[in-house]
């Protein structure tokens, strides 16, 4: 027992409350999701490895699950719309916001609103305005008849096109956190370049083209990986506006609630498709951040 | 004079494109909070779209009492306080320690909670469930510490930046006049990242409020339940009550949306905060 152990026990129990958490509710649930898709373990009674291991049977049935394809599909289907529509709509609003003068924060903060907002009460607000039969009166299709647009009035929580609609619900609840990013983004390039490119003769398009896009390309790229993270795993909003849609806006996580919470508990499967999902994600972001520093030498923007 | 005129359409251009955006925000909560005043045949000849003819609370009092809407609002209140509080206390205690105190390991350590924000693990709540079902903590006080640890790395990575900022000096003068490592983080330290705690405070408290996964999945009772989960338990049995819908929308919407309005400044940072730090 010596001074310098004691004070380093003393340093350490700064940090070990945070730790004893960390340990039991993340590192411990991380191994332990690999162990449990080795299994079929159903959490009734206790758990024992060589009772319940299967081998690697939950992947192979994950990988033969059409549902779970489908439900990836209508993932990267969503992701998509939030990748093109989301993302330009914000990024056209943040430029915008940029420019004008006046109500500058009015707009900041009625942007925001959505992102601050839960999933579940955002997919129930939607609902109720779009819910109702095709020729019901639900409040969209009637705006839509007082705006002389009768004839787009349909179905939006159950028709033909239910996984656009909710798509587009999805890119409404979104871009103001997008929006909020690259706005911030855009306040960050010193004024004095666009001054130096005017007086070289640069007009608007030069000037977006040479100095806004690259000096924001560190940010859209953030802005592009978030999204598809936070897009494959969309859930709740999803599950409050149309609940799967019979399948047509079915995502992935709902596939793994639904196995897990369901009445007959598989957690081995929902662990096998949790981590099928994370290795897909993990895969796609490092391989996004690996196209944007290719694209950051190719501009030759300083490393931010 | 030609530039002029072409300046005024651009900018008029601008703000149309905005506020046509602004009013897709907002008009869905006029709707809401309007909807929650009227009666069923008043909304079924109009849809919601006229004004409500009188501020009519009956729905109000339906949903809180007769819904028992005022329990899960209660939990949730009550899930968020605990949440936070832990937050606060054992990420400022630990980032003080990662930042200003030395123990062998600690950069190891301080990298594993950096790693967890990188790796996204969707579905985590599964083994989490799991877990919490082999504890036995299928109840309130598991729910209050798994959503503790789920705050806690971005917390922590936060607040460390805040104290690794802070000058030497001040604790120098602390220690001087006698305090030890826990006063110093109490008196000195924590005073100090108050605008830091500000933020983790929010991006904290809205995590909770508005969780819904692990809630759904631990609370099968609905005496337990918070806000989301009650509302998704709520809506389900009231599927054609569209005014009580709304009602019980607007009561778990407007104090955020009020929250927000009057402390935007926090609300976006601590709500960016994540997306920085990756």
């Amino acid at each position: 027992m010596n001074a310098s152990f004691k004070e380093n026990s003393l340093n350490f129990s700064f940090v070990a409350p945070a730790l004893f958490i960390f340990s039991i509710f993340y590192i411990y649930p991380f191994f332990y999701s690999f162990i449990l898709s080795l299994t079929n373990y159903d959490l009734i009674g206790d758990f024992n490895f060589k009772n319940y291991y299967v081998g690697f049977s939950n992947f192979r049935d994950v990988f033969t699950d059409k549902d779970w394809w489908k439900s990836m599909y209508n993932g990267g289907y969503i992701t998509f719309w939030a990748l093109t529509f989301q993302n330009i709509l914000a990024f056209a609003l943040a430029l915008a916001v940029d420019k004008v003068v006046r109500l500058k924060k009015f707009y900041r903060v009625v942007f925001f609103i959505l992102p601050v907002l839960s999933e579940i009460i955002i997919g129930l607000l939607m609902k109720q305005l779009l819910i109702g039969e095709p020729t019901g009166r639900n409040v969209f299709n009637n705006l839509l008849n007082s705006a002389g647009l009768g004839f787009m009035a349909q179905d939006w929580i159950g028709g033909d096109r239910v996984r656009m609609i909710t798509a587009l619900v999805h890119c409404w609840k979104g871009f103001g956190w997008a929006f909020v990013i690259l706005f911030a983004g855009l306040q960050t390039i010193p004024e004095q370049l666009y001054e130096a490119a005017k007086i070289d003769g640069a007009n608007a398009w030069q000037q977006f083209r040479k100095i806004t896009i690259p000096l924001v390309m560190p940010v859209i790229t953030l802005v592009v990986v978030l999204t598809i993270l936070g897009t494959m795993q969309a859930f709740a909003m999803i599950l409050a506006l149309n609940a799967g849609a019979g399948g047509e806006t079915t995502v992935p996580v709902m596939i793994i609630f639904s196995h897990l919470g369901g009445a007959s508990k598989l957690a081995g499967l929902a662990c096998a498709e949790g981590l099928i999902l994370g290795a897909i994600l993990v895969a796609v972001s490092f391989s996004m951040f690996f196209v944007s520093k290719k694209v950051r030498e190719k501009y030759g923007v300083l490393p931010s | 004079m030609y530039y002029q005129a072409k300046k005024i359409i651009t900018v008029i251009l601008l703000h149309t494109f905005l506020i046509s955006v602004a009013l897709s925000c907002i008009f869905p909560f006029f709707w809401m909070v309007n909807v929650s005043f009227k009666t069923q045949s008043e909304y079924d000849a109009d849809s919601g779209l006229k004004l409500a003819q009188s501020l009519n609370w009956d729905n109000y009092h339906k949903v809180i009492f007769e819904g028992g809407f005022w329990r899960y609002i209660v939990n949730s209140v009550v899930y968020t306080f605990a949440t936070v509080i832990f937050i606060v206390f054992i990420s400022s205690l630990a980032a003080f320690g990662f930042s200003r105190l030395n123990f062998p390991g600690k950069n190891i350590i301080f990298f594993m909670f950096l790693a967890a924000m990188m790796i996204p693990l969707p579905a985590g709540f599964v083994p989490i469930y799991a877990l919490l079902q082999q504890l036995g903590l299928l109840n309130r006080a598991g729910y209050i510490f798994a959503m503790t640890n789920i705050g806690l790395s971005l917390s922590i990575y936060l607040l460390k930046t805040f104290f690794d900022q802070l000058p030497r000096d001040l604790e120098d003068a602390a220690r001087i006049d006698g305090c030890n490592k826990l006063q110093i983080w109490w008196h000195v330290g924590l005073p100090l990242v108050a605008p830091a705690l500000g933020v983790v405070v929010i991006f904290n408290a809205l995590n909770v409020w508005n969780e819904f996964v692990l809630a759904k999945l631990i609370f099968t009772d609905e005496q337990f339940m918070p806000l989301q989960a009650g509302l998704m338990e709520f809506t389900g049995k009231m599927v054609t009550q569209h005014t009580l819908i709304m009602t019980a929308l607007t009561i778990a919407a407007l104090p955020i949306i009020i929250l927000y309005i009057k402390m935007q400044k926090q609300f976006i940072k601590g709500l960016t905060a994540g997306a920085v730090v990756g």
